[in-house]
């Protein structure tokens, strides 16, 4: 799991299967800074067709790409802007990106048979929400070290299986 | 999203946890401390407290997400309605009248018929504090606060308050632009 700020900078990543590959800590810094740059950009592709509904665009990122709310018309309303790439799936993993309207991005790498990512990921929202931006010492859009979120995500998660 | 809507999301989300005159308390001490501290300056300890607000603002907008699950609104009036309905109603559990639109709808007042801040108060009588300090001006900076992460650059201000003897407590809120913080366009 993934958080990246709203500059593009990662602060805060987790793994929660042992066992997993690492990567050097450049690597993920260049990985989510990749991905917020991707991520703006399949927003601006959104495209503005009237009354109907918006192309998939290329073989990985399929269902995400389009504004649901916006298909009808020939612009974006602009009080509900283009959502950007929100899953991309290979054949061994998914990921999951949730950005919160303050621009804050959550991303999620799952097994592509695990269900119910949304409400992980509102779970996980909620953790940080409460744990995070409630803890008076945490700078905001700084690295996250705070272990009562460590604590509780660990929990609530292994609560599920 | 209708009115209606909004008053029932900030009835299901709300969520009571800490003794409200405690924080009443809390509050009233910072503000007395803030009087002390800058020598009865009412001028910058609104600026203080609305600072204190802002960054109160920015942290809580999370929160109230994450918890009322709301989408993004779609103009100035429905986001008006979340603050009064959905906001106030989840963090103080109260619920101001939005009104006195501007023809443009950038500007509305908030009204409140009570103020939880604000039980017990009772202002100085140095003859200043009357007509200089707004006890409740850390209301204005978590509004100006919480907007800015969604993206609304707004300004705030009391016009009244009962504590100085006027008839209502009303705010102003007043929307100056929509940020843009998407990529800068393209050079083709």
């Amino acid at each position: 799991m993934r958080i990246i700020n709203k500059a593009g900078g990662l602060i805060y990543q987790r793994e929660f299967q042992p066992g997993l590959r690492k990567l050097s800590t450049n690597d993920y810094l260049v990985l989510a800074g990749t991905f917020h740059g991707v991520h703006a950009i399949t927003r601006t592709i959104t495209p503005k067709l009237p009354l109907a509904p918006p192309s998939t665009s290329p073989a990985v990122s399929s269902p995400g790409n389009t504004a649901p709310a916006t298909s009808g018309y020939s612009y974006p309303n602009p009080g509900v802007p283009t959502s950007g790439l929100e899953f991309l799936e290979t054949d061994k993993f998914r990921l999951t990106c949730f950005q919160t309207l303050t621009g804050t991005k959550f991303l999620l790498f799952t097994d592509p048979l695990t269900g119910s990512v949304d409400t992980i990921m509102n779970k996980i929202y909620e953790l940080y929400a409460d744990y995070v931006m409630k803890n008076p010492f945490y700078q905001l859009e700084m690295p996250v070290r705070c272990e009562a979120f460590d604590r509780h995500l660990g929990a609530w998660l292994r609560g599920r299986t | 999203m209708s009115a209606t809507k909004a008053s029932r999301i900030g009835e299901e989300t709300r969520i009571d946890k800490v003794n409200a005159e405690l924080v009443t308390l809390t509050y009233g001490t910072i503000v007395a401390q803030l009087c002390q501290d800058y020598d009865s300056d009412y001028q910058e300890v609104n600026k203080q407290l609305e600072k204190m607000g802002y960054n109160i603002g920015m942290r809580l907008i999370e929160d109230f997400l994450a918890k009322s699950g709301v989408g993004r609104c779609a103009n100035f009036r429905e986001t008006a309605d979340m603050i009064a309905k959905v906001g106030f109603k989840i963090f103080l559990n109260v619920a101001p009248t939005v009104t006195n639109w501007t023809s443009d709808n950038n500007q509305f007042s908030l009204i409140f018929d009570e103020n939880p801040l604000a039980d017990f108060v009772e202002l100085p009588d140095d003859g200043r504090a009357q007509d200089e300090l707004w006890f409740s001006n850390i209301l204005c900076g978590v509004l100006r606060g919480s907007l800015e992460m969604v993206q609304m650059q707004i300004e705030a201000h009391f016009v009244s308050d009962v504590l100085r003897g006027d008839d209502t407590t009303e705010m102003r809120v007043s929307l100056i632009r929509y940020i843009e913080d998407e990529m800068p366009p393209e050079e083709d």
